[in-house]
C-alpha cells in the first residue's frame, strides 16, 4: 500500500496554493518575500502557516526582490534552509544577488511563477524571466501541473543540497495556467516529507564558530577560474543526482520523474519538446492524432539546468523530426533557449533528426490544441521532405 | 479647457475599485496642471508600479509607465535630456518607500524639478493588501493577519530632511487643500513631494475595519488634522493622527540649472584660458 496515494491525501488546490503547503512542510528556517503577481499566494498563504505557528520559519517581509534575495544568501551561508518565491520583474531585481547565491553554492530553493518581463506591462505567463536566468548558475526545473510544482519543490531541497551538488534550485510553474488553477494533487503526509528531506548540513557555515568560514570574498587572477570550473562540476554532479532523488521519491510516491518525460515518444516520428504546461495540451494532440494514426510523440523537457544533453540526443536520435517549443526568445534572431540547447545537441548526433523552432505564448498568449496539430502536421511534413523550410515560426502571432 | 479634455477617455472605465480614491487624486493633478495652464505636448507623466501607477494610462499627456519604485530614476532621465518639460511622478506609498525608497531621497537630495505625487493608500493595493512602510503600526494586512509590528515611516519628514523644496500632505477627503497643494508642488521649481492620502476600502479597509469608502473617508475626517492646528496641540493629543499641510517651501538650488551653471562656467574657463 502506498501512503502517499491514499484517498485522504488527494487534494484539490491551485498550483500556488500546492507550492506553498509544499513549503509548509519543508519548515525551512527563513523566507524573505516581496509580492508580485502571479507569484504573490504562494508567500502570502505561507506567512499564514508562518502566523498561526504551523511552522518555525522566520519570515522576513523585505522591501524589494534585492533584499529578499540578499537575505536568503545570508541565511543560506549562516547555515538555514532557506526560501523565497517571484515572478517576472521581481527575479530581474534579483539578478545581481541570483550569481552570488550559485557561486557561493548556496542551496536557496526558490519557486519561480512563469511571467512575461516587461516591457511593456503583462503579468500573464511566458518563460522570459526564468530563461533570462538561465545562464545565473541555478538548477532550473520546469512543472507541469501543481502536482509536478508540488513534487518538484520537495525534490529541490534534496537536488540543492545533495553535498556533491551544494546549488540553488528554480522550481517553474506558469503563471496563471499553474499558479492560480485548481488542480487534483496528491500531497505527502507532513511526517514523510519530513523524513525525505532531512536536515540540512553545510560543510561550511558561518555560525560554524569553530570552523570560521569566508563566503564571497576577494578573488582575482588567481583563483577565481578554478572556482567557476567547481561550479560547473556541481551541475555536471547535479546530472547524476536528479535522477537518484527522483528515484528515492519515486519509491515514496510512485511518481516517476526523470531529465524529461516521453511521451508516446518511443517509435514517434515526429516528436515535440516543450516545456511546462503546455505539455498538458500537447499530450492530449498527441493522442488525437495518435488515434488517427500519425507516429507523433512528445518530450516534455523538465530539467532546463543542468541541459541533460547525452539524454536529449539518446530519445531524439534515429527521429525524422523535431519541434522545439519555446515561450521566450533569446531576440538573437536565431531562435529560442530552448531551441538553442536543443540544436547544440544533436550536433554530433549521427542520426540527428530535422529541428524547427517554435515560438509560442508570449505574454500569456493562449495556445490550442489546433496550433499545436498545426505544429504536428508542419513537423510530420519536415520529416517527409528531409528539408527544413522554416527554421523559426512565430505561432498564433498576428504578422 | 474641460477637464476630461486631459483624459484619454478611450482608456475609460479606469481598473479602480468603486469606493477607490485613486480617481480623486487624478484629478486633483489634472486641476493642478489646468489652473497653471501647462501644455499637454510639454509635459510629461512618469509612473511606477500599482494601482496607484495605473493613472497616467488615462491621462492624455506624453506619459511613461515603468517600472515598480523605478519611476523617479525614469523621470530623472527625462527631466535631465530635456529641462524645459513639466516632469511629473505619480507613484503608490509602496512604490515611493519601499522598492524605491532610495530614489525618492536621491531625487529630494538633488532637488531636481520633479512634482511627485505620492498616493498614500496605507498598503500595497495591487498585489492584494500586503503591509506597506506606510502602513501605521498595529494596522492589519493579508501579510499582517495579527497586526504589523513595523513602525511607518513619516515620508513628508524624510523628504523634507533629504533637501526638497516643497513638501506637503493632504487627504482626498480634504480635497480642496490636496488640490492647493498640488498645484503648489507643480508650480514650484526644485523637487516637490505631496503625500496624497487616499482610500483603498478594498484591502485597506477591509482588513482594518473600514469596509466602506464612506467608513473610510470618515476616518480621513476624524484622523486628519492641519498642521496650523496641530501646532497648537499637545504631542499626546496627536498620537495616531496624521498631520495634513505643508511642511516644506523652500528656494533652494534646483539641480538642472546647477547642472547648466557649471557647463557654463566650465566652457567660459575653457574659453579663458585658450
Ligand atoms: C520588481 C517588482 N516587484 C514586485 C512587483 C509587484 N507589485 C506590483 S504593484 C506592487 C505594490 C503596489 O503598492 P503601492 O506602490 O503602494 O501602490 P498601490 O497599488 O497601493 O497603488 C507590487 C509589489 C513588481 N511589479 N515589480
Ligand atoms: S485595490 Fe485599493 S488602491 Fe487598488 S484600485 Fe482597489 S481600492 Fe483602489
Amino acid at each position: 500500500m502506498n501512503l502517499a496515494t491514499q484517498p485522504e491525501n488527494r487534494v484539490a488546490l491551485t498550483g500556488n496554493e500546492a507550492v506553498a503547503h509544499a513549503m509548509k512542510q519543508i519548515n525551512p528556517d527563513v523566507v524573505a518575500a516581496y509580492p508580485i503577481t502571479p507569484q504573490t499566494e504562494i508567500v502570502q498563504i505561507f506567512s499564514g502557516f508562518v502566523a498561526d505557528g504551523d511552522v518555525d520559519t522566520v519570515f522576513e517581509r523585505v522591501e524589494s526582490e534585492h533584499s529578499a534575495m540578499s537575505a536568503a544568501v545570508g541565511a543560506a551561508a549562516a547555515g538555514a534552509r532557506a526560501m523565497t518565491a517571484t515572478s517576472a520583474n521581481g527575479l530581474a531585481l534579483m539578478w545581481e544577488i541570483l550569481y552570488i547565491a550559485a557561486s557561493n553554492r548556496l542551496p536557496i530553493v526558490m519557486p519561480v511563477v512563469n511571467r512575461a518581463l516587461s516591457a511593456p506591462i503583462n503579468i500573464h505567463c511566458d518563460h522570459s524571466d526564468t530563461m533570462g536566468a538561465r545562464d545565473s548558475g541555478w538548477i532550473q526545473l520546469f512543472s507541469e501541473n501543481a502536482q509536478e510544482a508540488y513534487d518538484n519543490t520537495l525534490q529541490a531541497i534534496r537536488i540543492a543540497e545533495h553535498p556533491d551538488v551544494e546549488l540553488p534550485v528554480m522550481v517553474c510553474l506558469d503563471g496563471f495556467i499553474i499558479s492560480h488553477a485548481m488542480d487534483n494533487l496528491f500531497m505527502l503526509p507532513d511526517e514523510m516529507v519530513t523524513k525525505f528531506i532531512g536536515l540540512r548540513k553545510p560543510e561550511y557555515s558561518l555560525l560554524d564558530v569553530d570552523n570560521p568560514a569566508t563566503y564571497g570574498p576577494l578573488d582575482l587572477q588567481d583563483w577565481y577560474f578554478e572556482h567557476k570550473r567547481q561550479q560547473v562540476e556541481g551541475m555536471k554532479k547535479a546530472l547524476d543526482v536528479i535522477p537518484q532523488i527522483a528515484v528515492e521519491y519515486e519509491e515514496l510516491t510512485g511518481r516517476e520523474y526523470g531529465f524529461f518525460e516521453a511521451y508516446r515518444a518511443s517509435d514517434a516520428e515526429a516528436l515535440m519538446i516543450v516545456l511546462g504546461s503546455t505539455a498538458g495540451t500537447a499530450k492530449d494532440v498527441v493522442d488525437a492524432m495518435r488515434d488517427e494514426g500519425h507516429p507523433v510523440g512528445l518530450i516534455k523537457l523538465r530539467t532546463f539546468r543542468p541541459f541533460p544533453m547525452q539524454q536529449l540526443v539518446s530519445a531524439l536520435a534515429g527521429r525524422r523530426a523535431v519541434a522545439v517549443m519555446d515561450r521566450s526568445d533569446t531576440f538573437s534572431t536565431a531562435g529560442g533557449p530552448l531551441f538553442h540547447g536543443v540544436r547544440h545537441a544533436l550536433y554530433d548526433c549521427e542520426r540527428a533528426p530535422l529541428t524547427s523552432n517554435y515560438i509560442y505564448g508570449l505574454g500569456g498568449r493562449d495556445v490550442k490544441p489546433h496550433d499545436l496539430r498545426k505544429v504536428f502536421d508542419d513537423t510530420l511534413r519536415m520529416g517527409e521532405s528531409g528539408r527544413v523550410s522554416q527554421p523559426i515560426t512565430y505561432l498564433g502571432v498576428r504578422e | 479647457m474641460a477637464l476630461l479634455d486631459y483624459f484619454r477617455t478611450d482608456m475609460l472605465p479606469h481598473i479602480w475599485c468603486p469606493g477607490c480614491g485613486n480617481g480623486i487624486v487624478t484629478q486633483a493633478i489634472v486641476r493642478g496642471i489646468d489652473a497653471l495652464g501647462w501644455s499637454q505636448d510639454e509635459t510629461v507623466i512618469v509612473s511606477g508600479i500599482g494601482c496607484s501607477s495605473r493613472a497616467p494610462g488615462y491621462l492624455d499627456f506624453d506619459t511613461l509607465h515603468t517600472t515598480h519604485g523605478r519611476a523617479l530614476a525614469f523621470a530623472t532621465g527625462v527631466k535631465l535630456a530635456k529641462p524645459h518639460l513639466n516632469v511629473i511622478v505619480v507613484t503608490g506609498d509602496g512604490d515611493a518607500s519601499a522598492i524605491g525608497g532610495n530614489h525618492l531621497i536621491h531625487a529630494a537630495r538633488r532637488n531636481i524639478n520633479i512634482t511627485t505625487i505620492c498616493f498614500n493608500n496605507s498598503i500595497y493595493g495591487m498585489t492584494g493588501g500586503q503591509y506597506s512602510p506606510l502602513s501605521p503600526s498595529h494596522s492589519y494586512g493579508s501579510t499582517a493577519p495579527y497586526g504589523n509590528i513595523d513602525r511607518a515611516f513619516d515620508l513628508c519628514e524624510l523628504v523634507r530632511a533629504s533637501g526638497a523644496s516643497y513638501v506637503a500632505r493632504g487627504s482626498v477627503y480634504h480635497i480642496a487643500q490636496l488640490t492647493r497643494a498640488i498645484q503648489d508642488a507643480l508650480a514650484k521649481p526644485g523637487f516637490a513631494f505631496v503625500e496624497a492620502i487616499t482610500p483603498c476600502p478594498v484591502y485597506f479597509g477591509r482588513k482594518n475595519q473600514l469596509r466602506t469608502a464612506v467608513d473610510m473617508m470618515r476616518w480621513q475626517k476624524e484622523q486628519m488634522i492641519p498642521l496650523r492646528r496641530a501646532e497648537k496641540m499637545d504631542p499626546e493629543e496627536l498620537t495616531g493622527k496624521v498631520i495634513i499641510g505643508t511642511f516644506a517651501d523652500k528656494d533652494l538650488p534646483e539641480y538642472t540649472d546647477s547642472y547648466e551653471a557649471l557647463i557654463e562656467k566650465v566652457r567660459r574657463e575653457v574659453e579663458e584660458s585658450s
